[in-house]
C-alpha cells in the first residue's frame, strides 16, 4: 500500500538530485564559456572586418535573405498597433515597421511572417530566435534591455499609462480611485505602475488579473472592475470598439511613461543597426515632406539630405549592408512616419498626434541625421 | 555462447544503453540550453526571489503588498492553490457522494436527473466550465451598488458574495465594494464551482462503482440478521465499498488539484498565475516553470501520501499490509 | 399506505413506495416544472436565430443568431474564409475514420494504413502547398480541425511511446523500471498547463541555435507527453489483467522477450486496454481546450475570440452552449462506445486468476 509513496518519493528525490546536478553544470559550464569568450573577442578586435564579427553571434540579415522573409512577434489582436482582418491581413503601426524592414531589405513589403504572441511568449520567441523581429507594442525598461538578452531598438510611440472608467461611476480622476477594483494585464509594466501609483498615493486597490486581453475587457465592461488600466492607446481602442463608447471614459491623468518600440536580439549589431534606420528613415521622410505618393519625384530633389536618404547620393545603403535603395523602398511601399500613423493610431483609434509629432512641430518624434 | 547471448549480461547492458541514452538527451538539452542562456545573455539562477515582486494580488491569506518580494507572492499563491484544492476536493465529494447516491436510487427520476447531471458534467471541458460560470457570476449579477440581498446581510454582486460574519462584521457598501463580512471573489466562486462540478461527476461515478461492488450476499446476510436499512449501509455497504472507492477518488482529488492550475484563465491569483506573472516580469521562463512542476508534484505527493494512509486505513484486517 | 398497492420493484413503487422517495419525487418534478419550461421558452420559442443582434436585445429569449452570424469562425478559427471547404473535409475524414474504426470487423493491419494516408491527406490540405492550393499557416488553423488534429494526432503519437513506457515499468531491469516510473509519475504529477507552457516558452531554449519548432508542434509535443505517460498506465492495466499463464506458458516454450512481448503479451493486453485508452481519448480531446492559454485558437479559443466582437459579447451563454454540446457529442459517443467495449469483453475475455 505504501509503495506509491515510495514511488513518488523516488520521484521526488530523483528530481532534486538531477536539479542540482544541472544547477552544478551551469555553474561549471558558465565559468568556461566566459574564460572561452575573451580570447574568442580578441582576434575579433584585432581583425579590420566588423561584419565578420556580427557573422559570428548572429546573422539575421543572412537568414531573412535566404528565407526571403522577416519573421515578425505581433500582437494577438490590438487595433491600430497590430490586428488581422477577416482576411489574415495585418494591419498598425508595428506592423509596419515589419513590413518597412521587409521592404528595406527584400524590397517587398509583403514579405512579412506574422506570429502572434501573447505577453508570456513575446520575449522568449524573441530569444530563441523564431521571430527577427518583437514589434509588439512593448514598453522600453532597463530590466528588459538588460536581463532579457535583447536590444530595444528605438521609440516608435510614446504612450502613458491610464485609466477607463464607466461614466456612470462619476469618477472624473485618478486620485477618487481609492479602494477601487482593476482590471489590469499581469506581466506587464503597467502591472507594476498600478501599485505604485497606489502606493505613493497612500491608496488601496483590488487588482483582477487575466492575462488576455479580450477576457480582460470582457470582465470589466460586464462590471467587475470599477476602473481599467493600461497604455492610453489601448485604453482609446478599447473604448472605441465598444457598442455604446460613451458608456465609458478615458481618465485624464497619466501615471507613468511607456515608450513603445520594436526589439531585437542582443549580439547582431548589423540587424540592430538596419531595424534601427528604417525607424528613422520614416520619420526624415515625413521630416523632409518625402510620402509614399511623391518619394520618385523626391529623388531628383537638390535637397542633399533627401539625397542621401533615398541613395540618390550612395554610401548609406552599404553601410548598413542593404541596396541603395532601402529607404525609398520602405517610403515608397509602407510610407513615412506620419502617414503609418495616421492610417493606423489616428483613423482607427481617433488619437491626434500630441507628443508623437515631430519635433519641429511640438512632439518628441527625432530622428538622428541619415549621412 | 558468446557473452552478448547471456542473459544477464544483456540486462546489464541494456540498462546501461537506457541510461546512457537518457543521461545524453539530458545533456544535449541542457548544454543547449546554457549555450542559448549564455550567448544571448540571458539571467538565469533564483536570485530574483529576493527582489521586490512590485504587484498587488488581490486575494491573500497572509499579508502581502506589493512592496514584498517574489518569494512571498509565490508563497501567497500556494496558499491560495491549497485553500482553493482543498475546499474544491470538499465540495467535489460532497457533490459527488450524493449524486452517486442518487444513481442508485430506486427513484426512477431521481435516478435518471443523476445520470444526466454525471454526462453532463463529465463530457464538457473543465475549462469550458469555468469559463461559463466565470461569465456568469460577472455579467449575470448586478453590481455593488445593486447588490442583491436575498437574506438580510448576504449580498450577492459581480463582486462576488458578502456575509457577515462573526468577527469580520457587517458587509457595507463603502466606496467602490464592500468591506466587512467575508468576500468569496466571483474569480475563487467561478473556479470552486466549475472544478467542483467537473469533479463532482468523476467522484459520482466511482461511488457508484464501489457500492455495486459490494457482493449482494453480504447485504442480505445484514438484512437477514435484523439490521436496518442504514445500519447496513453503515456497518457493511459502506466499509466494504470505501475499499473500491479511495483509490478512485485519490485519482480525482489529483486531478482536481492538477485543475486548479486553470485559475490563470479566469484570473484567481494562484500558485500558477503568480509564478505566471513573475516569469513575464523578470524573463526567466525556465526557473519558473520549474518551480510551477516542483510545486504541483509536492501537491500530488502529499495527496497520494494522505490518501494511502486513509486507504490503509479503511482497509480489511487481513489486507493491511 | 401506498406500499401495499404498488409492487416492490416496480417503478412506480421506486418514485412513491416510501415517503422519502414520494419526497424525493416531487422534488424532481418541482425542480422539472421550475425549470424545463423557461428553459424551453428561452432556447427555443422566445429564441431569436436572425443575425440581428439588435432584435436578440429586445428579447428575453436566447440569440441563436449569434451562431448564426459567427459559427465558421467558430468552427474553422481563422482559415482563410474562401477556403473553409478544407478544414471542413479533413474534420469530415476525421469522424468518418472515427467512426469506422469503432467497429471490430475493421480492426486489421489495412485500418493503421488507411489511418496513415488520412492523416497525411489532411495535413496536405490543411497545409496545402501542391495540387495548386495555397499554403495556409499553421498558425491561422483553429477551430475544431485543430481540437481534431491535436487530439488524434496527440494520442497517435504517444501511444507507442505508452507502450514501451507500460512495459518498461514492468521490466525486470531496476535502471529501465526507474526511469520509466519517473517519467510516468512525474508527468502525472504536475498539470497539463505547466507542460504546455514549457512547450511554448521552454522548449526554444533547448534546441540547438538555429532551429525553430512550430508552435502548433511545441503544443502537441506537450500533448503528446502528457498522453502519453497517461496511457501508459491503461496499458500497463491491461498487462496486469492478463492472465500470467500466458507469459509463463510462452516462457516455457523458450520464445525470446521480443517475441513473447510481441506476439503473445501486447496482443492480448491491449485488448484488454482499449476501453481504458478510450477514456484516455476522450480526456485528451478534452484537455486540447487548454491550449487557449498559450494563445492558439481551438474551438473554445475560436468561439472566444468570436465573443470579442462588441456587439455580440454579451450572448456568451448560447456560445459556451453550442462549443459545449459539440464537445458533448464527442465526448458522449466515445464514453457510451467505451463502456460497451467493456462489456464486450469482458464477455469474451477469460477473467484473469
Amino acid at each position: 500500500m505504501s509503495r506509491n509513496v515510495i514511488v513518488w518519493a523516488v520521484v521526488i528525490i530523483v528530481s532534486a538530485v538531477g536539479g542540482a546536478l544541472i544547477q552544478g553544470q551551469i555553474d561549471q559550464k558558465s565559468a568556461p564559456v566566459a574564460a572561452k569568450s575573451e580570447p574568442k573577442s580578441a582576434p575579433a578586435a584585432t581583425t579590420p572586418a566588423a561584419p565578420a564579427q556580427t557573422a559570428a553571434t548572429g546573422g539575421t540579415l543572412d537568414a531573412v535573405r535566404q528565407r526571403g522573409s522577416v519573421l515578425c512577434g505581433v500582437n494577438t489582436g490590438l487595433a491600430g498597433f497590430g490586428i488581422a482582418d477577416s482576411q489574415g491581413k495585418w494591419t498598425g503601426l508595428d506592423v509596419d515597421i515589419c513590413r518597412g524592414v521587409a521592404a528595406a531589405v527584400l524590397g517587398d513589403a509583403e514579405k512579412v511572417k506574422y506570429t502572434p504572441l501573447t505577453t508570456q511568449q513575446r520575449f522568449t520567441a524573441l530569444q530563441s530566435k523564431e521571430i527577427d523581429i518583437l514589434s509588439r507594442n512593448t514598453t522600453w525598461t532597463l530590466g528588459r534591455d538588460t536581463s532579457l538578452g535583447l536590444n530595444f531598438v528605438g521609440i516608435t510611440f510614446f504612450d502613458g499609462q491610464g485609466f477607463m472608467v464607466r461614466t456612470a461611476s462619476k469618477v472624473t480622476n485618478a486620485k477618487s480611485l481609492n479602494g477601487a477594483t482593476v482590471c489590469v494585464q499581469p506581466g506587464t509594466t503597467t502591472e507594476l505602475n498600478l501599485a505604485d501609483f497606489f502606493r505613493s498615493n497612500n491608496m488601496k486597490f483590488q487588482p483582477v488579473v487575466i492575462e488576455s486581453l479580450q477576457e480582460l475587457t470582457g470582465a470589466f465592461v460586464a462590471g467587475r472592475c470599477d476602473a481599467m488600466t493600461t497604455d492610453i492607446s489601448g485604453l482609446v481602442s478599447i473604448r472605441a470598439t465598444q457598442a455604446k463608447p460613451d458608456d465609458f471614459l478615458v481618465l485624464p491623468d497619466v501615471i507613468s511613461k511607456e515608450p513603445l518600440g520594436p526589439v531585437v536580439r542582443h549580439g547582431d549589431d548589423q540587424w540592430f543597426d538596419i531595424v534601427k534606420w528604417t525607424i528613422f528613415a520614416m520619420i526624415e521622410a515625413e521630416e523632409k515632406g518625402i510620402t509614399s505618393a511623391n518619394v520618385e519625384q523626391m529623388k531628383s530633389s537638390e535637397d542633399p539630405a533627401i539625397k542621401r536618404l533615398l541613395g540618390v547620393t550612395a554610401g548609406n545603403g552599404e553601410a548598413l549592408g542593404l541596396k541603395e535603395d532601402w529607404a525609398a523602398n520602405v517610403i515608397k511601399l509602407v510610407g513615412n512616419y506620419g502617414e503609418s500613423y495616421d492610417r493606423n493610431i489616428k483613423a482607427q483609434l481617433g488619437l491626434e498626434r500630441g507628443i508623437n509629432n515631430l519635433w519641429t512641430k511640438g512632439g518628441l518624434v527625432y530622428a538622428p541625421p541619415v549621412r | 555462447m558468446a557473452f552478448w547471448n547471456d542473459r544477464h549480461t544483456r540486462g546489464v547492458l541494456y540498462q546501461v544503453a537506457a541510461l546512457g541514452g537518457v543521461i545524453l538527451v539530458g545533456g544535449i538539452l541542457v548544454s543547449n540550453t546554457m549555450d542559448n542562456l549564455a550567448r544571448q545573455n540571458i539571467a538565469t539562477g533564483f536570485r530574483f526571489l529576493t527582489r521586490e515582486a512590485g504587484f498587488g494580488i488581490s486575494e491573500h491569506l497572509v499579508d502581502y503588498s506589493p512592496a514584498d518580494t517574489y518569494l512571498r507572492a509565490l508563497y501567497v499563491g500556494l496558499l491560495n492553490t491549497l485553500r482553493i484544492a482543498l475546499s474544491g476536493i470538499a465540495l467535489a465529494t460532497l457533490l459527488g457522494i450524493v449524486v452517486g447516491f442518487a444513481r442508485l436510487s430506486s427513484n426512477w427520476l431521481v435516478a435518471r436527473l443523476a445520470s444526466v447531471y454525471v454526462e453532463v458534467t463529465r463530457n464538457v471541458p473543465v475549462l469550458l466550465h469555468l469559463f461559463f460560470w466565470y461569465a456568469v457570476v460577472t455579467q449575470a449579477f448586478p453590481s455593488p451598488g445593486a447588490a442583491l440581498e436575498p437574506i438580510t446581510g448576504f449580498f450577492l454582486s459581480n463582486r462576488g458574495v458578502a456575509i457577515s460574519w462573526p468577527g469580520l462584521g457587517v458587509p457595507t457598501l463603502d466606496g467602490f465594494n464592500f468591506r466587512g463580512g467575508a468576500v468569496l471573489s466571483p474569480e475563487l466562486s467561478a473556479l470552486l464551482i466549475g472544478i467542483a462540478i467537473y469533479t463532482s461527476g468523476f467522484i459520482a461515478e466511482t461511488v457508484r462503482g464501489g457500492i455495486l461492488s459490494v457482493p449482494k450476499g453480504q447485504l442480505e446476510a445484514a438484512r437477514s440478521m435484523g439490521l436496518t436499512g442504514w445500519q447496513v449501509l453503515r456497518f457493511v455497504t459502506m466499509p466494504l465499498a470505501l475499499r473500491a472507492i479511495v483509490p478512485g477518488t485519490t485519482n480525482q482529488y489529483l486531478n482536481l488539484a492538477k485543475n486548479s492550475a486553470l485559475a490563470v484563465a479566469i484570473g484567481y491569483p494562484d500558485f500558477v498565475s503568480v509564478a505566471n506573472t513573475t516569469i513575464n516580469q523578470t524573463g526567466q521562463a525556465i526557473e519558473g516553470v520549474a518551480m510551477i512542476m516542483a510545486a504541483y508534484l509536492t501537491l500530488s505527493l502529499l495527496i497520494s501520501a494522505f490518501m494511502n494512509w486513509y486507504n490503509r486505513h479503511v482497509a480489511l484486517i487481513g489486507e493491511r499490509s | 399506505m401506498t406500499a401495499r398497492f404498488l409492487k416492490e420493484g416496480t417503478i412506480l413503487y421506486g418514485l412513491f413506495g416510501t415517503w422519502y422517495n414520494a419526497l424525493l419525487t416531487l422534488l424532481s418534478l418541482w425542480i422539472i416544472v421550475e425549470w424545463v419550461p423557461p428553459l424551453l421558452d428561452w432556447g427555443i420559442f422566445s429564441a431569436k436565430t436572425a443575425p440581428d443582434p439588435a432584435a436578440c436585445r429586445a428579447t428575453f429569449g436566447a440569440c441563436w443568431g449569434f451562431i448564426h452570424e459567427k459559427y465558421r469562425l467558430i468552427l474553422f478559427g481563422g482559415y482563410p474564409f474562401e477556403h473553409q471547404w478544407r478544414p471542413l473535409l479533413t474534420s469530415i475524414i476525421f469522424v468518418v475514420l472515427l467512426v469506422t474504426s469503432c467497429n471490430k470487423r475493421f480492426w486489421q493491419p489495412s485500418l493503421a494504413a488507411a489511418w496513415v494516408l488520412a492523416l497525411i491527406t489532411m495535413f496536405v490540405l490543411m497545409h496545402g502547398g501542391v495540387l495548386g492550393l495555397p499554403v495556409v499557416e499553421s498558425s491561422r488553423w483553429g477551430g475544431l480541425p485543430l481540437t481534431l488534429i491535436l487530439a488524434v494526432f496527440g494520442l497517435g503519437i504517444a501511444f507507442p511511446f505508452a507502450v514501451v513506457l507500460a512495459l518498461g515499468r514492468r521490466s525486470k531491469l531496476p535502471v529501465i523500471r526507474a526511469i520509466c516510473i519517473t517519467f510516468i509519475e512525474v508527468v502525472r504529477g504536475v498539470p497539463l498547463i505547466s507542460l504546455l507552457f514549457m512547450a511554448s516558452v521552454m522548449v526554444p531554449l533547448f534546441l540547438p541555435e538555429g532551429i525553430t519548432v512550430d508552435k502548433l508542434i511545441r503544443a502537441e509535443v506537450g500533448i503528446i507527453i502528457f498522453a502519453a505517460a497517461y496511457s501508459a498506465e491503461s496499458v500497463r492495466g491491461g498487462l496486469q489483467a492478463l492472465n500470467r499463464g500466458q507469459e509463463e506458458a510462452a516462457d516455457a516454450l523458450g520464445l525470446s522477450y521480443f517475441d513473447k512481448t510481441w506476439r503473445i503479451v501486447l496482443p492480448q493486453a491491449l485488448r484488454i486496454a482499449i476501453p481504458s485508452i478510450t477514456n484516455n481519448f476522450i480526456s485528451t480531446f478534452k484537455d486540447t481546450s487548454l491550449v487557449v492559454v498559450i494563445g492558439m485558437f481551438d474551438l473554445l479559443g475560436a468561439l472566444k475570440a468570436s465573443l470579442n466582437d462588441a456587439q455580440w459579447r454579451t450572448f456568451y451563454v448560447e456560445g459556451y452552449l453550442f462549443v459545449a454540446a459539440i464537445y458533448f457529442v464527442f465526448c458522449i459517443g466515445m464514453s457510451k462506445y467505451a463502456q460497451y467495449l467493456e462489456n464486450d469483453i469482458g464477455r469474451t475475455t477469460a477473467k484473469p486468476s
